[in-house]
């Protein structure tokens, strides 16, 4: 199954014989050059407007630079960590009452999901940052950016527990009830530690996201790594190089946390304690009509196919999307 | 209602910007997110690299952080357009690597028999690719493709931060005159919804009608 779902492309042709080989090596000969051509015509306005000069850049091998910057990195990561832990413990609560047997509180955390993910955080930080003083709610920096934040989270984190509680199977729920568990300590004891960890990748990418809206600090002048950037840039007057190399440190930190996104999502990974349904039944699971189920359907037709990936990659092609 | 009969024509001139970043920045990320992905299961070693390198780092970089570069920063190496079309190709690189995650997730949902199939058939490469894996992929994929344009559409909000005046710029401006927050951040709010609701409402259309009856 990794082969299949990992890489189809070794479907689309087979090893290249002498005349495939040579047309690859042409049109790798034609990418690189074009590559190349992109990338010298960049470096060329850049150098052409000075933006190269050694002077421009050895103020960021100064330690001092650095420093300014981590601190703000420090603020973007705390922020981050607060959203995180507000965020998921506020979709977990979402995605159990949506599921709710009791209609008020399915209709309202339905409605809350619908509307947290279709509002520009944008215009929730404006409401924080200059609506409500006027109405003399004046709050601390830091929450000016956290609450819109966990709101507009709460919703995509609400959506991710929702794909893995109904990708579980029935099973696992009748069989906590059949023990004698009652309802809330079979969701508590069985369901829910099973849904997450299945999961876990889409959460982690989740965090991924959640870690780039923290970059919206530079609106509300929080102490974050976008805005010291900013800070430093007015100060420094070198606009491209600081942002790029804060751009950077964006892509440093951002892509460990895809990497370890990508590392639980690899099938065959060790803790999968989840009990495998047979493929028939994966198949025809009720959401089976949801998008990104085809990835499931089609994987749980091949021989061999292991379901909790599958899981996987339906609640992450369902929710990542929702992101930003 | 003297708020919105004063400020009719501002609001729906900036709700155009809107809608206008929306629709171009969605065609063109649709596009190059589609290309993106064929690179990305190309024959050719260096153009998947290349491909795989482009969506990490759009995946992995905040759109703000790009704006404010390509806004403020670029115009210093002498790389300078009007303000709109620059956010709008922001928008269109950045949300095209989302489209091209989309639609890889999509080509691992085609049967391997379809493309061996097509092999079997004497197509070429390119032909299996534009006839066969393509279509059946992109269907497979338009309610994750619609989340993607939804979030692009509330994406348009953070070019405020660099000065587009579109709906929410306009909106935070008539509320430092009139101070009526709840009213107005609602109100624009419901717009947002409604564009949104519009956007799901035509993939939901578009999915029954390419649905393929398996």
């Amino acid at each position: 199954m990794s082969t299949a779902r990992t890489d189809i492309s070794s479907y689309l042709y087979e090893p290249p014989g002498p005349r495939g080989r040579r047309r690859i090596l042409v049109g790798s000969v034609v990418s690189a050059l074009a590559l190349l051509g992109l990338l010298a015509a960049g470096l060329w306005q850049f150098g052409s407007h000075g933006q190269l000069d050694a002077d421009k850049w050895l103020p960021f091998t100064d330690w001092a630079i650095w420093q300014y910057l981590l601190v703000g990195l420090v603020g973007t990561l705390s922020a981050a960590a607060i959203v995180a832990v507000l965020g998921s413990a506020l979709g977990i609560v979402l995605a159990l009452g949506r599921i709710s047997r009791v209609r008020g509180i399915r209709w309202a955390s339905t409605v809350y999901i619908e509307v947290a993910r279709t509002v520009p955080v944008l215009l929730l930080i404006y409401l924080m940052l200059f609506g409500l003083p006027q109405l003399g709610v004046n709050l601390p920096t830091l929450w000016k950016l956290v609450i819109p934040l966990v709101f507009a989270n709460a919703a995509v984190f609400a959506e991710i527990v929702r794909a893995g509680i109904l990708s579980l199977p029935k099973g696992q729920h009748e069989a906590a009830i059949s023990l004698g568990l009652r309802g809330h300590q079979a969701m508590r004891l069985v369901v829910l530690p099973q849904a997450l960890r299945n999961v876990t990748p889409s959460l982690v990418s989740q965090l991924v996201s959640l870690l780039k809206d923290t970059s919206l600090g530079y609106i509300v002048a929080f102490t974050e790594l976008l805005y010291r950037a900013q800070v430093l840039s007015a100060f420094n007057h070198l606009l491209i190089q600081t942002f790029l190399v804060v751009t950077l440190i964006y892509l440093v930190v951002n892509g460990s946390l895809s990497a370890l996104a990508f590392r639980l999502q690899r099938p065959g990974r060790k803790r999968t304690p989840v009990a495998q349904p047979v493929p028939t039944l994966a198949a025809t699971m009720p959401h089976a009509e949801f998008p990104g189920t085809a990835a499931e359907a089609n994987t749980a037709s091949r021989p061999g196919a292991v379901t909790p990936a599958a899981v996987d990659a339906h609640a992450s092609t369902t929710t990542e999307d929702r992101r930003d | 209602m003297n708020l919105l009969g004063d400020n009719l024509g501002l609001l729906l001139e900036a709700l155009g910007t809107t809608l206008l970043m929306a629709v171009v920045a969605g065609i063109g990320s649709l596009i190059l997110g589609v290309l993106v992905t064929v690179a990305r299961v190309s024959p050719i070693p260096l153009l998947r690299r290349a491909a795989f390198l482009y969506v990490q780092f759009f995946i992995n970089v905040p759109l703000l952080a790009l704006l404010i570069l390509a806004v403020f920063a670029l115009p210093d190496a002498g790389l300078i357009l009007p303000l709109t079309p620059t956010a709008i190709i922001v928008l269109t690189v950045y949300e095209a690597a989302y489209v091209a995650e989309a639609v890889r997730s999509g080509v691992n949902t085609v049967g391997v028999g379809q493309i061996e199939a097509s092999r079997a058939l004497g197509l070429t490469l390119g032909q299996s690719l534009r006839l066969v894996v393509v279509p059946q992929a992109l269907r497979a994929v338009v309610q994750p493709l619609g989340n993607v344009m939804i979030a692009l559409a509330m994406n348009t909000a953070l070019a405020a931060a660099v000065g587009v005046v579109e709906l929410t710029s306009r909106v935070n401006k008539i509320n430092l005159v009139y101070a009526q927050p709840i009213e107005i951040f609602t109100g624009a709010g419901l717009v947002y919804m409604a564009i949104a609701l519009v956007i799901g409402l035509g993939t939901g259309w578009v999915e029954r009608k390419v649905a393929i009856v398996r």
